[in-house]
């Protein structure tokens, strides 16, 4: 998959083994930057978190991946968007524990913690969309 | 079907899981291992995760329900072989895979579970 004209690569999120391909697309691109081992994990668990959750609760949708540079710095940045119910109580979905979906309640509040910058954009009935940047350090 | 291949080892299961697994898969693995407990009268399991480059919370709570679902069924599970990095991941994920043995590699994880069989 290459990134479109506007330098963003965009992903199904539709089935289980998009998950995969999503996670694949991740890495790769952690690796081409030449991200730490560590760093790459990291953005690679809380994207297949985010993944899951778009799945799951939103009812399918799309990533998109794209390699900001801000004040000379290279970052990888995911959003993660969905047409689904949306999240009426964000501060409640962003509890860790706290699932409406019978899994443990990680997968919002562990990517949060994963990820260098996070993003929640969300309301009943409008979707949401997720956004997540790991900045490489110095 | 896609699955993950189940070896058995005296009275001992051993799985190695090589692929990036989709949540269906996990789910299969956990079935069948479930099943294999009983069929081949196992006392432990031994899943090793070494060519594993992420856990995230569904990998890790499907091992947590396998381990706790040999348990129950008189057998114990060892995991064995997880990287550094992912380790770090876990942990900062929130997931501490209470109630999961491990161990650092297979030789020291087939030495935990043998230990338990005299």
């Amino acid at each position: 998959m290459s990134a479109g004209p506007d330098g963003i690569t965009h992903a199904p999120l539709v089935t289980d083994e998009d998950v995969v391909r999503l996670r694949k697309l991740v890495r790769d691109e952690m690796v081409a930057l030449k991200f730490t081992l560590i760093e790459q994990t990291k953005m690679v668990t809380a994207a297949s978190e985010l993944a899951r959750n778009t799945l799951r609760y939103g009812g399918g949708g799309r990533a998109e991946l794209s390699v900001p540079m801000r004040a000379g710095v290279r970052g990888v940045c995911v959003s993660f968007i969905d047409q689904g119910p949306g999240i009426a109580d964000i501060d409640l979905a962003l509890t860790d524990g706290y699932t409406s979906g019978g899994g443990m309640g990680l997968g919002l509040s562990g990517a949060k913690r994963l990820a260098d910058e996070f993003e929640l954009d969300s309301a009943p009935g409008k979707g949401t969309t997720v956004t997540i940047t790991k900045w490489k350090p110095f | 079907m896609e699955r993950i291949p189940i070896l058995k080892l005296g009275r001992l299961l051993l799985v190695t899981i090589q692929v990036d697994m989709h949540d269906r898969l996990a789910m299969t693995l956990q079935d069948d291992l479930t099943t294999r407990i009983v069929k081949d009268k196992a006392t432990g399991v031994l899943i090793d995760i070494s060519a594993l480059d992420i856990v995230d919370s569904f990998i890790g709570r499907m091992i947590s329900h396998t381990a706790a679902m040999a348990k129950i069924l008189d057998a114990r599970t060892v995991l064995v072989g997880m990287q550094p990095a992912v380790a770090i991941t876990l942990v900062e994920l929130g997931l501490s895979l209470e109630g999961v043995a491990t161990a650092l590699n297979i030789e020291r994880g087939l030495a935990l579970l043998k230990r338990d069989e005299e």
